[in-house]
Order: structure tokens, then sequence, then C-alpha cells
């Protein structure tokens, strides 16, 4: 097994305080859309605020990123592998930050409270729009089910470095 | 013809093909875990989309209208909190002042052209802005209890009214299967009977029917329901309504709030540590403690098409620091279902024709 750099433990720290949280808002957020039993508010309780902390979480990652690159893909890897490990990564950071922020606006949208505790709330940053709210709310839907499928491509992918090509990929990130 | 990563990864590594299955039963769990949590798996358990169903098989499809207390008028005014009610709960809208209103008066059901009539159950629903971003929705009904206590029941009570597509009527033989399977709903529609019907809106009383529960400074609770109590004086609704307009319940709305602004006392009933609080079809016993926290006064009526509350979710559960819900199962199915309601009417905006309360109704006083 080839012996590759590992990330750097700011950014093992994030990603793997962030994993648990992304997957969890995943399933709380399909959940929830279906529920109409006592659980609901609870998810919904949960749901807001989690968001707002991925957010947060996500900014500083990003600019972790840039303080603290990733090691390189080993140069064994073939060039659309290479593509398909960039792309997705790009398209789980831009998701990771639009849907906070499409969550937080299609409420302010709707004009439901963003409560993230007790008397705590966020304020609109969407005037009060009735058809702005039901397309927002679509498009929460829609990059939900794209956040998730990339989530499964991530996981299988990083599988398959630890598994199958046993190149050293898998350890950087967890071991 | 296998894909090229398969074969590349077969001659380097003779375990790859089990290893590869693992990979793909682990994707398959995780997928599958994520379908059941949606929902899809799991064709009887009642989710957001079929009570949603279950509304458009009663009334049909009524694009842009809430699905349930479809037909309805705007208002506004404002509530003078008298201070006495943050003795129980620590939540700014008590604290004595005023604070602005935006409600909504409607009939219940999902016809949003159906006639007024007297037996129809009446809703108040009110938004209450606070100061700080924080708001209180809720939304009262006329009636002293609710018919039934879980969503489950709500669900099979819709489908047992649903009409049959053969005759275009209700099977009363369903409604009869209905009835024997949930005495609670037959308990509570015989209170619901006898309750005193008013002439209108402005004299009606409204009922929280769900129980919450109030938090103080010192974090203690106890369980509330609340009332809004006419001011005005109170008629016994006539057997044949005093005009046979279609909207004669909103006309005289209307008519009065131009006369004079229409209040009610906003009362709040304390419960006593066995009172049912999960139960909304069981009343409290009478002589509970009951606290003024204020009035609200109504002074503006305008029609859904242009009015302030038709962009508003009346989600029980928008509640200030100070009110929380209680362990009512009702509370977060009203919650889920107002949501699913309001996005699918968001979604049908553009297509929604005009309310049957128009603003040149509401222009003329009422008296079209």
């Amino acid at each position: 097994m080839t012996t590759q750099a590992r990330f750097p433990a700011a950014s093992l720290l994030l990603h793997w305080m962030m994993a648990p949280m992304i997957v969890a808002m995943l399933f709380i957020g399909v959940g929830m859309a279906a529920s109409v039993s006592a659980r609901y508010d609870l998810l919904v309780s949960i749901h807001r605020p989690l968001g707002i902390a991925i957010f947060v979480l996500c900014v500083i990652r990003i600019v972790n990123r840039f303080i603290n690159p990733p090691p390189e893909l080993p140069d064994t890897l073939p060039s659309m592998q290479r593509f398909a490990a960039k792309a997705s990564h790009i398209l789980l950071y831009a998701l990771m930050l639009i849907m906070p922020l499409v969550g937080w606006g299609m409420l302010s949208a709707a004009r439901y409270p963003t409560v993230l505790y007790g008397p705590l709330r966020l304020p609109p940053i969407l005037p009060h729009d009735l058809t702005l709210y039901a397309w927002l709310r679509d498009l929460h839907t829609v990059l939900a089910y794209l956040l998730f499928a990339t989530f499964l491509v991530h996981f299988a992918a990083a599988l398959y470095h630890g598994l199958i090509r046993r190149d050293g990929v898998f350890g950087t990130m967890a071991s | 013809m296998k894909p090229f990563w398969f074969r590349a990864a077969l001659l380097t590594n003779p375990g790859a093909p089990f290893r590869l299955g693992a990979i793909g039963a682990v994707m398959l769990s995780v997928a599958g875990a994520f379908g059941y949590a949606g929902g899809w798996l799991s064709p009887t358990r009642l989710t957001q989309d079929r009570m949603m169903a279950a509304f458009q098989d009663v009334n049909g499809t009524h694009a842009g209208f809430r699905r349930n207390h479809a037909k309805g008028v705007c208002v506004t005014g404002w509530f003078d909190s008298s201070g006495q009610a943050t003795a129980l709960s620590k939540a700014a809208v008590f604290r004595r002042g005023r604070v602005a209103v935006v409600g909504r008066f409607a009939l219940a059901g999902g016809m949003p052209f159906q006639t007024d009539a007297p037996a129809t159950v009446r809703s108040m629903a009110l938004r209450f802005l606070l100061p700080g971003g924080e708001e209180w929705r809720t939304g009262m009904n006329n009636i002293p209890v609710f018919p039934v206590n879980s969503a489950r029941g709500f669900y099979e009570q819709l489908l047992a009214s649903s009409p049959d597509p053969a005759t275009g009527k209700s099977d009363p033989a369903r409604m009869k299967a209905f009835m024997a399977a949930h005495p609670e709903t037959v308990q509570a529609l015989a209170l619901i009977k006898k309750r005193q019907v008013t002439s209108g809106f402005a004299d009606s009383t409204f009922n929280s029917l769900n129980a919450f529960r109030f938090i103080d400074a010192a974090g203690a609770s106890v369980p509330v329901r609340w009332s809004a109590v006419p001011v005005q004086p109170v008629a016994a609704s006539s057997a044949e309504p005093s005009t046979a307009a279609d909207n004669y319940l909103f006309d005289d709305l209307i008519a009065q709030i131009v006369q004079h602004p229409q209040q009610w006392r906003l009362i709040m009933t304390v419960g006593q540590a066995d009172d049912p609080t999960n139960d909304a079809t069981l009343p409290w016993p009478e002589g509970r403690r009951q606290i003024d926290a204020g009035t609200i006064t109504i002074d503006q009526a305008s029609s859904e098409d242009s009015g302030r509350c038709t962009a508003v979710n009346y989600d029980p559960l928008v509640l200030p620091s100070g009110i929380e819900p209680s362990d009512d199962p009702l509370l977060s199915a009203r919650s889920a279902v107002y949501a699913s309601s309001f996005t699918l009417r968001a979604e049908e905006e553009h297509e929604k024709p005009p309310s049957a309360v128009t603003a040149q109704e509401v222009q003329a006083g009422g008296k079209l």
C-alpha cells in the first residue's frame, strides 16, 4: 500500500465533525418532510439550527482549505477519476454552502421564524413572497437529493480507494 | 462489457469482486435507510403527501387555496396585553403593552366557495408580531373540543367522509365504521353539537383546542388552553340566516368591523396536574383558573386577494419563547400538514382564482 500525506489536523477535524452533521441533516430533512407524527416538531427544531451550524462550519472549512491545502492525489490515479474527484468535491462544497442559505431564504420568504434556540432567531434575508418561497422550497428538495447522491458517490469512492485501489487516498482522511 | 475500472481492479486485486459487492451493499443500505426515512418504503405510513391526497379526495382540487379552512378573509388590528399572563409566561407578548396582529377569519372545510352556514365551524387565526422578530401564531375554532385526537384519526375521518367515486356522495356505512372505531370522536361530536352557535364571527368564542405549556421567568411550566371571548354582545344564530347571501357570515363581519372595531378578550385557562394535555377531544373540568391576558382589537378587514394574511401559514408551532407545545400529538400533525398545504398553494399561486370574498366586496363594506 502506498503511503500518502494525511490531511492536516484542522481539515480532519472539520471533515469528521461535519460528516455526521450533514448525513443527519439529510435524514432529518427527508424524514420531517414526510412526517405528521409527534416527532415532526423535534425534527424541525433540530433541522434549522443544525443547518445554520453547517453553514458556519462550511465557511470556516473553505477558509481552512486555502490555509491547509489537501494532499495531492496519487499520480497513478487515471485522469477521469482525478477529474471526478475534483468535480465531486467542488459540488460537495457548493451544496454544503448553498443548502443552508436556500433553507434560510425559503423560511424568510414564507416568514417562518428561523429559530435557533429559545428566543434566538435569525432575521429574514428575503422579502415575504409566496412565489419566491415555492421556488426555493422546491430547490431545497432538489438540492437535498443531489447532495445525498453526491454524498453516496463520495462515500463509495472513498471505499473504492480503500478496498479496491488501495492507493492510500482513503487513509489520508480515515486514518 | 464490464467498465474499465472494474477490469483494472480485477487484474491487480483478486478479492475485488467481493469487495465491490460489499461497497454496493453499503450504498444500497444507506440509500434504503434514506428511502425509509422519507416514507417511500412504507405504503401504510401516514405522511404529509397522503394527508394532502385525502383532502383532495374530499374537496377536489382548488389551486392556490388552503387545503382546509379554505374560505376566509384577512384582518388586522392589535393586542393590548393586560400584563396579567406574565405570572405564567415569560413571553414578551404578555408584558403590558401593545403588539400588532395580522389575522384571518375562515370557515372549516377545504371548499373555498362553500356557502356560509351557521353550523359550519368558524375559525380565527392570529399572528402576533412581537418586538425582536419573535412571533406567536394561533388558529382557534368556535368549538369546545376537537373531533379527533390524532393525525391518524383525522385522516380516517377524512377518508370516511370522502365521496364515493361511483355515487359522488359519502358512504354513511364508512362514517359509521369510523365512529365505531373512534369513541372519542362520538363523545367530542356530542359536545360540539351542544355548543351555542352565535349569529356570526364577531360574537363567536374561539378556542385553541390543543393545550400548550406556559413557561415563567423561573422556568416553571403550567398547561394552558386559550380562548378569544367576544367583548361585543352575543346573539344566538337564527335558524334562518338574515340574508340569503352566500357570504353572509363574512359580509356581516366586514360590516361590523367598518362600523366599529371588534374585540375579544384573550382568556388563558390554566390546567391542573390531571387535566389531559395530549387529547384535544377531552374538555377540561369547569372552574379552572382563568386569566385575562388582554384584548384583541380588529379594526380592518381585507380580501385574501390583497390581504396580509394570505402569505401566512398559521402554524400553531410558531411560538415565542415562553410558550411551548404540550404533549398533544395534534400540534406536530397540524404544523406538518399546514406546512404541506402552504407549500402546495404557494406552488399554485399563479393559477389561483379570486377568493370568494373579493376586494370589491370588502370595499363595499360587505354589503355587495
